[in-house]
């Protein structure tokens, strides 16, 4: 429960609320103690000595325990809600705040999709807890000592009994929690087994149908969804005891009450009123054990929750500002690596980039090339500090990143990144995502540049069309213009294309190429790529293997001195 | 269904009546409505019909159907003998002090209960079996005919939708069968019981009790539920509002700090939080005032029945007996009411489920073998297009009137812009898609007459982004052909210059792979493509290369592998690579769905049409000028090509 209770300080706020709410529930639950108390009342006091005003006056009461206790139930029902709201709604923004101040090594790390669910499940399942403890966690407890008391108050003989029947009802909860628990996982596993073979099934359809491999998926389906299938009956029927069990035992406890109840009535020791009583306190004290026990295994399921939500706080962001960093920053876009090292995990993992060094002189357009993994998108990641160096430096205009303020780089250095993710909302709006305050004239002349705009103006609404939710009625390389767009708008000293051009076609990208060139004298691009077309012209290529530096020059240098840089221009020219 | 013991906590049962007897899957919170009888509930538009289909499903338990409503049946009119027993007790025996009596009595009691528990373990035990076979009968047969269903649909369909017909639906399907209708039933019967037993032991009192309880049960979980019902919709909307910025705001997260958008980002963020603290204040709320408001009307009931009991004892209308009894009976009569209130609710929404269930089995198998179908066991590799004209859609024709012939054995490229129809040539050649107009012929003849099945096994197919399957490497290989052995799978990857790279992985063919395949690189995992067609040894080849090549060595490999693959095959590439186009015996040129150009690249170069251009512009270096080696056309300025080519 340790990740619970810490999560217990977004309830600080909502304390008045939170200490509120058990109290009224404490009310009602008192109140619903009277009830029986009441009705034995009335039959040993009342009926038996035909005092026609006790049985209305002790009604009357009744009557008025239950508006009390109704008081106190709706009290407990808004001041919970309040608190639990209220800290959902701090736990959400304090949770999603904290993934703002994340570094990119923080994300690569937690993952989006979990990260999502994070946000979404975790935080609902815990303020759900939240409520719950509020409610419920303070009811049944109080109700099943509260029930036990008066039980015993009702009938000290009588209440013999719960040492036979309470740990008769908390050993057949415990069993059935013990062994319905790895049963329930090994549902969860199987179902996450069928939902693979349909994920798989749907996404790699053409492949199906190409091989003709129909019969052999429902083969997989079929055992899969069998397994599942044989898992939930077992599952299910062991539960199937829980209810009969208790019930049973509980009946009998009932039952066994009545008898012994009758052998003290006959003896002149107890009322039947006192019966009626005991047997309503120990339907309630059993029941309520059962429920506390449920509930407990609800917490643990709960505490996942709170585990997951914990570790994002507890993450630290790898890069944050230097106290004192530039704030006030306009480079003319001179790029050095200074024998940079840098890896993504901790310091022993094999490094990325070994003791890369390199400049980029203002207005210089220096292009990256290499195979998969050999380090060009890491390398242009450590420019506007997504993450920082192992060893070495990286400056612009000679002044290391890391005594730059963040926003205050990265207003500089824009990239465009290699999967380019759009947002809802209109093309408009996603030109100018950097600089909301752009006009429309900067966002026409960034499309423009990105060779964006005559698609764009294709479209019914132009610059209004709206973009679904990670652009889906876009093309890939029409994404990937637009992207290039916002990253242009910003009139960076630094532009980075990180492999952004990769869906657009050769034809298209010559253009892109041809426009920055002339776009911004004196701005520096770096450019990632895998075609060897793409690097052609630059003033400056290197040639990126295994994390290293291994050929470095123009184009015609590099075909002279790199064997390397030969070797890919002549598998994708074919010369 | 994580844990239905867990389902519906929301409050303890609203103070257990004295003798609260056994009630088949009513769980612990069983008394008070959930949260869920409240939510906004999606209506079924064809109640009947779908119920009437869902019978089909349900005749196959019929035996354990039957049991179950007896068993149902039983269990709630031993429910009512309960009360009237401890009534009986506490008149006859207790009273009068008739200790044997006493002891007969207890003894049946305890028979009852015994029964009851029996009975309802029973008809949980079988109900649960039945339920997860229908489940079970229902997804097999729904992915089963997902099978057949024409790649148009899964276009249309957005998987999500899909998988969660599969999951969810069904399984609120066996939800509603397992639990709600074995309530309902139950419900019913002891609403009916109940008030009968009243009546006949005192009808005054009975009377009184049900003119009251009932009523304000009724009017308060009116009164309550109308308004919760709005605020859940509420609710509902502002969590999703907020969920989409949560869900896009983290999938763009990388772009939010490039841009350093935090602020903006928290802003919007707040916003819409503070929206769904507020409208989930609001359903909360009221749906927190259900459990009191029932304590309320449970605790009133009491009340009356003890006092207006009380006063007809003292006038000799009762017994203290018949007090006890309806105490417990006036709780079995409310509590009904409510059953059958929240599970219309359930009951509806899981008929809608499986209305969209049954729609998708409606789905009619698009492309379907025609009735006088012929096999195809081997082919020469020879394809025809006849005036072959297509849509996807209505109105918009992507291919029209193409008419190509490739003899056994020759290599066909198609080259164009994006969006020419390459694809679609391949997409109609695999009858992914019928056509609308024309002929295909493989062999001279039509693939229409030829048995879908057969006719893909003489396909082999490697498309651009390569499709693995969580298994090992050896698994995704046979994919190509199920019963081969693995000698046979490890010639294929040989053969496919994939076998090196596989023995470096952990576990060589061993390996697992995960999901999407992301411990693949892309190149390797297009080898395993290739591997798995050569393993195939399909007649006709239809390969799509790359557009964005993969490192230097792999490259080599891939072409090499495919180069392999092809030979003495037919085979249709939709080209990128220059040395493909330059070896095609044809090359055919589509621009808006239309053959305009076709020859060998010499013939075509000759022409200085539309290939001429697409080849300066794609296979010659960039635009201005820095071509390293010699090339006998030399670049002349370039001519801005049509729209058609760009993005």
């Amino acid at each position: 429960m340790l990740a619970t209770r810490k999560l217990a300080r977004f309830l600080r706020p909502y304390r008045q609320w939170a200490v509120l709410a058990p109290l009224l529930m404490m009310l009602e639950v008192v109140m619903d103690l009277m009830q029986p108390r009441m009705v034995q009342r009335i039959v040993d006091q009342g009926l038996a000595r035909g005092d026609m005003p006790l049985v209305l006056h002790t009604a009357l009461l009744m009557v008025g325990f239950a508006a009390i206790g109704a008081i106190g139930g709706t009290g407990c029902a808004i001041f919970s809600v309040l608190a639990a709201q209220g800290f959902g709604a701090d736990l959400r923004s304090a949770l999603f705040a904290k993934v703002q101040s994340l570094s990119f090594g923080n994300l690569d790390r937690l993952e989006t999709g979990r990260l999502i669910t994070r946000l979404t499940n975790d935080v609902t399942q815990v303020q759900e807890l939240v409520m719950m403890l509020l409610r419920i966690m303070v009811r049944a407890p109080l109700l099943m000592v509260g029930s036990l008391i008066m039980a015993i108050f009702t009938s000290p003989t009588l209440a013999l009994l719960f040492v036979v029947l309470i740990p008769l009802v908390l050993a057949v909860v415990i069993w059935l929690i013990n062994k319905s628990h790895p049963l329930f996982s090994e549902v969860q596993r199987r179902l996450d087994a069928l939902n693979t073979v349909m994920q798989e099934n749907l996404a790699g359809v053409r492949v199906v149908k190409a091989f003709v491999r129909e019969a052999h998926e429902i083969g997989r389906f079929r055992k899969a969804n069998e397994q599942l299938m044989q898992q939930n009956i077992t599952a299910a029927q062991v539960l199937a005891l829980n209810m009969p069990l208790v019930m049973l035992i509980l009946n009998a406890g009932v039952v066994a009450a009545l008898w012994l109840g009758g052998v003290q009535v006959k003896a002149g020791s107890l009322h039947v009123g006192q019966i009626i009583a005991f047997t309503n306190y120990l339907t309630q004290t059993l029941f309520s054990i059962m429920m506390v026990s449920m509930l407990t295994m609800r917490l643990s399921r709960s505490e996942a929750s709170a585990e997951r939500i914990q570790e994002v706080f507890d993450s630290q962001p790898e890069v944050v500002n230097r106290p004192g960093a530039l704030t006030e920053f306009a480079p003319r876009g001179r790029v050095a690596f200074e024998n940079v090292t840098f890896s993504y995990d901790g310091a022993d993992a094999e490094p990325v980039l070994k003791n890369v060094s390199f400049v980029a002189e203002p207005g210089q357009t220096v292009a990256l090339l290499g195979s998969t993994g050999a380090g060009k998108s890491s390398l242009v990641h450590l420019i506007p500090r997504f993450y920082d160096v192992k060893e070495g430096r990286v400056t612009v205009d000679g002044i290391d990143v890391r005594d730059i303020d963040e926003t205050a780089l990265r207003r500089q250095i824009s990239i465009a990144l290699q999967e380019s993710v759009l947002f809802s909302g209109t093309i408009r709006d996603n030109i100018r995502y950097g600089r909301p305050d752009a006009s429309d004239e900067e966002v026409i002349a960034a499309a423009k540049l990105a060779q964006a705009h005559d698609f764009i103006m294709s479209f019914p609404d132009g610059y209004d069309s709206i973009v679904g939710q990670r652009g889906v009625n876009l093309s890939g390389g029409q994404k990937q213009r637009i992207a290039i767009a916002r990253a242009l708008l910003m009139n960076p000293s630094v532009l980075i294309l990180d492999d952004s051009t990769s869906s657009v076609d050769v034809e298209t990208e010559a253009r892109l190429q041809e426009a920055l060139a002339h776009a911004r004298r004196g701005r520096t691009n770096l450019i990632v790529a895998q075609r060897i077309s793409t690097v052609l012209s630059a003033d400056q290529i290197l040639v990126l293997d295994d994390g290293q530096i291994v050929a470095q020059g123009s184009h015609a240098r590099l075909m002279e001195t790199s064997p390397i840089y030969r070797e890919i221009y002549e598998s994708q020219m074919e010369r | 269904m994580a844990d239905p013991k867990i389902r519906s906590t929301e409050r303890t049962p609203v103070v257990p009546p004295p003798f609260m007897l056994g009630r088949p899957g009513g769980g612990p919170g069983g008394g008070g409505p959930g949260a869920h009888f409240m939510r906004p509930v999606e209506h079924a538009r064809n109640p009947a019909g779908t119920l009437a289909r869902l019978w089909g499903y349900l005749r196959r338990q019929r035996l354990a159907l039957i049991f179950t409503v007896f068993a149902v049946a039983a269990t709630t009119g031993l429910q009512l003998a309960g009360p009237y027993l401890l009534g009986v007790a506490i008149d006859r025996y207790i009273l009068p002090g008739d200790l044997a009596g006493l002891v007969r009595l207890c003894g049946l009691m305890l028979g009852v209960y015994l029964l009851i528990s029996l009975l309802t373990w029973l008809q949980t035990y079988i109900m649960a079996a039945a339920a997860q076979r229908t489940v079970a009968a229902i997804r097999n047969d729904l992915f089963e005919h997902e099978q057949t269903l024409a790649l148009r649909f899964f276009d249309q369909h957005a998987h999500g939708d899909l998988m969660s017909r599969l999951t969810n639906d069904v399984e609120n399907i066996s939800m509603v069968l397992a639990q709600s209708v074995t309530q309902l039933v139950s419900a019913v019967l002891s609403l009916a019981g109940t008030a009968a037993v009243m009546l006949a032991l005192n009808w005054r009192l009975a009377l009184v009790t049900m003119l009251t309880v009932p009523l304000m049960m009724l009017f308060l979980t009116r009164w309550v539920g109308g308004r919760t019902r709005a605020g859940f919709r509420q609710q509902q909307k502002a969590l999703g509002k907020l969920n989409g910025i949560i869900e896009e705001t983290i999938t763009g997260q990388r772009v939010v700090k490039a841009y350093g958008r935090e602020q903006a980002v928290l802003a919007e963020f707040d916003v819409a939080n503070r929206e769904l603290r507020r409208a989930g204040t609001q359903a909360q709320i009221f749906s927190g005032f259900i459990g009191p408001l029932m304590n309320l009307v449970n605790n009133l009931g009491l009340a009356i029945i003890a006092g207006a009991g009380g006063w007809m004892a003292l006038a000799g209308l009762a017994t203290v007996g018949t007090i006890a009894a309806f105490i417990n009976y006036a709780r079995q009569f409310g509590r009904p009411l409510n059953e059958i209130a929240s599970l219309y609710n359930t009951i509806q929404s899981a008929i809608a489920g499986a209305e969209r269930v049954f729609e998708t089995l409606d789905e009619p198998a698009e492309v379907s073998d025609a009735a006088d179908a012929r096999p195809l066991v081997q082919v020469r590799g020879e394809v025809t297009f006849e005036d072959v004209c297509f849509e996807y859609e209505p109105g918009v024709p992507v291919l029209k009137h193409v008419s190509l012939h490739a003899e056994p054995g020759q290599v066909v490229a198609l080259v164009g812009p994006t969006g020419a129809g390459k694809t679609t040539i391949v997409n109609l050649l695999t009858r992914f898609y019928d056509i609308q107009s024309g002929r295909i012929c493989i062999d001279g003849q039509d693939i229409r007459q030829i048995k879908i099945a057969d006719l893909r096994r003489q396909l082999g197919i490697v498309l651009q982004d390569t499709f693995l399957f969580s298994g090992t490497v050896m698994e995704n290989i046979r994919y190509g052909r199920l019963d081969a052995t693995d000698e046979e799978v490890i010639a294929a990857a040989r053969l496919a210059n994939a076998d090196p790279f596989i023995r470096r992985l952990p576990h060589g063919y061993q390996t697992e792979l995960s999901e999407r395949a992301g411990n693949l690189s892309q190149g390797q995992r297009q080898l395993l493509a290739i591997a798995r067609a050569i393993l195939a040894d399909p007649g006709i080849l239809v390969l799509d290369e790359a557009t964005s090549s993969v490192d230097t060595r792999t490259e080599k490999h891939i072409q090499e592998a495919m180069l392999r693959l092809m030979k003495g095959r037919t085979s249709f590439v939709i080209a990128h690579r220059l040395s493909t186009i330059r070896n095609a015996d044809q090359i055919l040129v589509i621009n808006h769905g239309e053959i305009i150009e076709r020859g060998t690249h010499e013939t075509l170069l000759a022409q200085r049409g539309f290939y001429y251009h697409l080849y300066q512009s794609q296979f010659r270096a960039d635009g201005r000028g820095i071509t390293a080696a010699a090339e006998p056309t030399r670049a002349e300025p370039r001519r801005e090509l049509p729209v058609g080519l760009a993005g």
